[in-house]
């Protein structure tokens, strides 16, 4: 479980983030919504590691993330998908797939886990041997929600996930995450700007506003609230 | 026709050796995207350590593989201390470091060693070799050469490639922080780049160092010519590297031998403007989409 | 201290180029009384940290301004001195003439080498003008008799007025040559070609979609960067009375480098620190090294491992040098109205660009 307390950062006179505080449940699906420089992409970034927080607590699993190195705290099964997907184009799909299993696979485990991550993701396949700048918009999405669950993480940050991506491809996504999600104990944050599919597959909804939380409930209680829905989600 | 193949086999062992510092620039620049100006002076210092090994009477090839891990260890140190700390601000600082740490190896070059000319013990024969009745401009060195270059770029390659580690220092390289999501531990990486470059820096500095009496500037030329080789080879890859390397040799071999030898920094001069204009920007392929 | 902090607080015009004149005109009163009561020797050091000066000046523009790093200063340097030292020998040029020709020949080298350099981010445009500064030496050991060789060319300088001694005279023409340099650049700094200078440095896309011919701009910077080297050369050269390879060497180019970066990258002022660094480093590496008793051979090659130092440490822990930790100072001294920062302010090597 995610346990982040009383949050703030902070990019020189620019308050990202203030006083946020909010837990996220395993097996269940945690929506972050809010408008554009509402902090959702620096709230993922603080968990993760690549931002230093000004004060406040982040806690996984009874652990302290803050203060670790982004690296280590990925190798304690934290999975950030960023903004922009990430992919790294130079590299093939196999490639990236490989990258993400180095520190936590032995040699021979590591072309099974590819496999298994290709099984998921079918239309990559035939992609494999190629470098992951061919691949459409679609295509890298799936590979970068394969390359972040293939050390399996006890903790997914999804970072905007159906930026520019076409409503049916959206949807088949958020199903998959759904399905990746139920039934075990991964924790998954998403962040997402498209709050009507995100809250669809989600449990729980948090929105931010200027970088504070101004809402954090169910997500079933989010959707049919109106009012809220369109003070602060626009629809 | 005898002075073109003389000038030729010349242009091949210098461009070799031109290939082993363009490599070292090519290791450094694509871990960090900086150009080390302070190769090829690493390489000197770690020669004339050699140098002042085998004068107390160490094995030749216990001093050679003796230095080439210092200089490793100088390459690793280097990124860790000096460069490590600028990363995220401007572009030039990286540069104006790593001249300034040029001129600090000459300087303690020259203030341990002074200032007299020396010469360098060459590990083979340096007199042409004998093909049929006729005696070549290549020597039993000059294969030496050959072959030790050839074995760093095929192991280059091959660390690239086809191991884990090389993976991860090509992820590194491209993408630094999508990588550290992964969990590479990207600082350890970045030094071991600065570390190999260390060790192709190294060499070049004790495969030049035999053919004229070194000094603490012996390097100077060998490092601009090795840059002007991997410009023309491109910045990214071993491969270019080596190919630079032997235009590059062969191109101011020409020169020097048609037109003299004073002439060379000159004709490397008109090549390296030559490569800069006729690459796309004269830098990098992905900044060029940003062109208005 | 910023002209323009200095200025308001003495209620001087505000027009900034009859600010440039008037300062230079007080410091040139100044340093006229200075260089009456020095000695000799000292006379001559002050003149030598003038034409430093007028040399640096120059690639504080190309660096500071316009965001070029050049190595090859030095060379730009070697250009000036030796077309002064020929015409000297071979004609009978008025001096100021000759002073000219030397700051010409460098532009024109400076707008050849600047033209390539248009298309070349800083590593690659350092590693050309690394090049370059190795080339133009051969370039004159190659025809010993046109440069006369190992020896090089000799220089002199022009008979003094009245009752001048030579040393005085000599320091007198280099102060007036910085002086009329730094007014030059400081003018030049102010107009809209600085406001392009400083545009292409911060965002060349972003310059040229505001009309800027990036360009030009460059190869122009290149340009009068190099033709104040080669003024500052062909200013040194009197100094020292000879020309030759030896006294451009590679080294030369990153020492000047070095005193730049200490100086205040951006700054013109603190060009005199630099300047001061030059001259002095010889001596003050002397007694360094007979502090620490080293051997004779092994001052040259302190003063070098020191400029080295200073160019690593400036970079990591201070950017932008002495004038700018004087602004620094200045902006943040306790007072209630707090001096702007000037239009013409350096500090591009620290900003994240």
């Amino acid at each position: 479980m995610l346990e982040v307390r009383d949050l703030s950062v902070s990019f020189g006179a620019v308050q990202a983030l203030t006083s946020v505080s909010f837990d996220a449940e395993p097996g269940a699906v945690t929506a972050v919504l809010g408008a554009n420089g509402a902090g959702k992409t620096t709230l993922l970034r603080t968990i993760s590691g690549l931002v230093k927080p000004k004060e406040g607590s982040v806690r996984f699993d009874g652990g302290a993330l803050l203060g670790r190195n982004v690296e280590t705290i990925a190798r304690l099964g934290v999975s950030h998908v960023p903004e922009g997907r990430g992919v790294i184009e130079e590299l093939t799909v196999e490639e990236n797939l490989r990258l993400a299993t180095l520190w936590c696979l032995r040699r021979q485990q590591r072309q099974g886990a590819i496999a298994e991550i290709l099984e998921l993701f079918p239309r990559l396949q035939p992609f494999r041997k190629h470098n992951a700048s061919t691949l459409s918009g679609g295509e890298r999405q799936m590979l970068v929600l394969g390359r972040a669950l293939i050390s399996r993480p006890r903790l997914l940050l999804l970072d905007e996930p159906s930026l520019g991506l076409a409503p049916m491809v959206t949807a088949q996504l958020m199903a998959l995450i759904r399905a990746q999600t139920e039934g075990t104990d991964l924790t998954v944050v998403l962040v997402e700007q498209n709050a009507r599919s995100a809250l669809s597959v989600s449990h729980h909804a948090v929105i931010l506003n200027l970088g504070r939380v101004v809402v954090s409930d169910a997500a079933v209680t989010v959707a049919t609230d109106a009012a809220l829905r369109r003070h602060y989600l626009g629809f | 026709m005898s002075l073109f193949l003389d000038y030729s086999l010349n242009g091949i062992a210098n461009g070799m050796i031109y290939a082993t510092l363009a490599l070292a620039l090519v290791l450094v620049y694509r871990a960090t995207k900086i150009i080390n100006f302070a190769q090829g002076a690493a390489g000197m210092l770690t020669t004339f350590i050699a140098f002042s090994l085998l004068s107390r009477g160490v094995g030749y090839w216990w001093a050679f593989v003796l230095v080439l891990v210092i200089g490793f260890a100088i390459g690793a140190a280097t990124e860790r201390i000096l460069i490590r700390p600028l990363h995220g601000r401007s572009e030039l600082n990286p540069v104006i470091v790593t001249i300034g740490l040029l001129v600090v190896f000459e300087g303690l070059a020259g203030a341990i060693y002074g200032n007299a000319s020396r010469g360098f013990p060459a590990a083979f024969s340096q007199s042409g070799l004998r093909v049929g009745s006729t005696t070549i401009a290549f020597s039993h060195f000059d294969v030496f050469i050959l072959v030790a270059v050839l074995i760093l770029m095929a192991g280059t390659l091959v660390l690239f490639r086809y191991t884990a580690i090389g993976l991860r220092m090509r992820a590194s390289a491209f993408s630094r922080e999508i990588a550290r999501l992964l969990g590479v531990r990207v600082g350890i990486l970045l030094s071991l780049g600065w570390g190999l470059a260390g060790i192709a820096g190294s060499l070049a500095g004790l495969l030049v160092a035999p053919t004229r009496s070194f000094g603490p500037y012996y390097m100077d030329l060998i490092l601009v010519y090795g840059f002007t080789a991997a410009v023309i080879g491109g910045l990214e890859s071993p491969v270019g590297a080596l190919l630079g390397g032997l235009i590059a040799g062969l191109c101011i071999s020409y020169v020097g031998g048609y037109l003299g030898s004073g002439l060379e920094p000159l004709g490397a001069l008109a090549l390296l403007m030559v490569a800069l204009m006729a690459r796309p920007e004269g830098i990098f392929a992905r900044p060029a989409a940003r062109r208005v | 201290m910023e002209p323009a902090a200095l200025a308001r607080s003495l209620r001087l015009p505000r027009q900034p180029m009859v600010r440039h004149l008037l300062c230079a005109l007080a410091a040139g009163a100044v340093l006229y009384v200075l260089t009456a009561r020095l000695n000799q020797y000292n006379d001559y050091q002050v003149g030598e940290i003038a034409a430093y000066v007028v040399a640096l000046v120059g690639l504080s523009l190309l660096t500071g301004a316009n965001g070029q790093i050049s190595l090859g200063h030095g060379a730009f340097m070697a250009v000036g001195a030796y077309t002064m030292a020929l015409l000297m020998n071979h004609t009978q040029t008025n001096f100021i003439l000759e002073l000219a020709a030397a700051t010409g020949v460098a532009a024109a080298a400076g707008l050849v080498l600047g033209l390539p350099a248009t298309r070349l981010k800083g590593p690659y445009l350092a590693g050309m003008t690394l090049l370059f500064a190795l080339a133009v030496p051969s370039v004159a050991d190659k025809w010993p008799n046109t440069f006369g060789g190992d020896q090089g060319l000799t220089t002199t300088v022009p008979t003094a007025p009245g009752s001048l001694s030579p040393e005085e005279w000599l320091a007198q023409i280099q102060i007036i040559g910085a002086l009329v340099v730094m007014v030059l650049v400081a003018n030049l700094l102010w107009s809209r070609y600085g406001r392009a200078f400083r545009a292409v440095r911060d965002d060349e896309i972003a310059a040229s979609l505001a009309g800027v011919h990036v360009a030009r701009i460059k190869v122009m910077a290149f340009a009068i960067s190099a033709g104040c080297a080669g003024l500052g050369g062909a200013l040194l050269s009197l100094s020292t009375g000879i020309v030759n390879t030896g006294e451009f060497p590679l080294t030369l180019s990153i020492q000047l480098l070095a005193a730049m970066v200490l100086g205040g990258t951006g700054t013109l002022i603190g060009m005199v620190w630099g300047g001061i660094l030059l001259v002095y480093m010889p001596q003050w590496s002397t007694s360094l090294s007979s502090d620490f008793n080293l051997g004779t051979g092994a001052n040259a090659y302190l003063a070098t491992i020191i400029f080295g130092l200073v160019l690593i440490v400036a970079m990591i822990a201070a950017p932008n040098g002495i004038q700018g930790g004087l602004r620094w100072l200045w902006a943040h001294r306790p007072h209630p109205g707090r001096g702007g920062s000037d239009a013409a302010a350096p500090i591009p090597i620290s900003t994240g660009k």
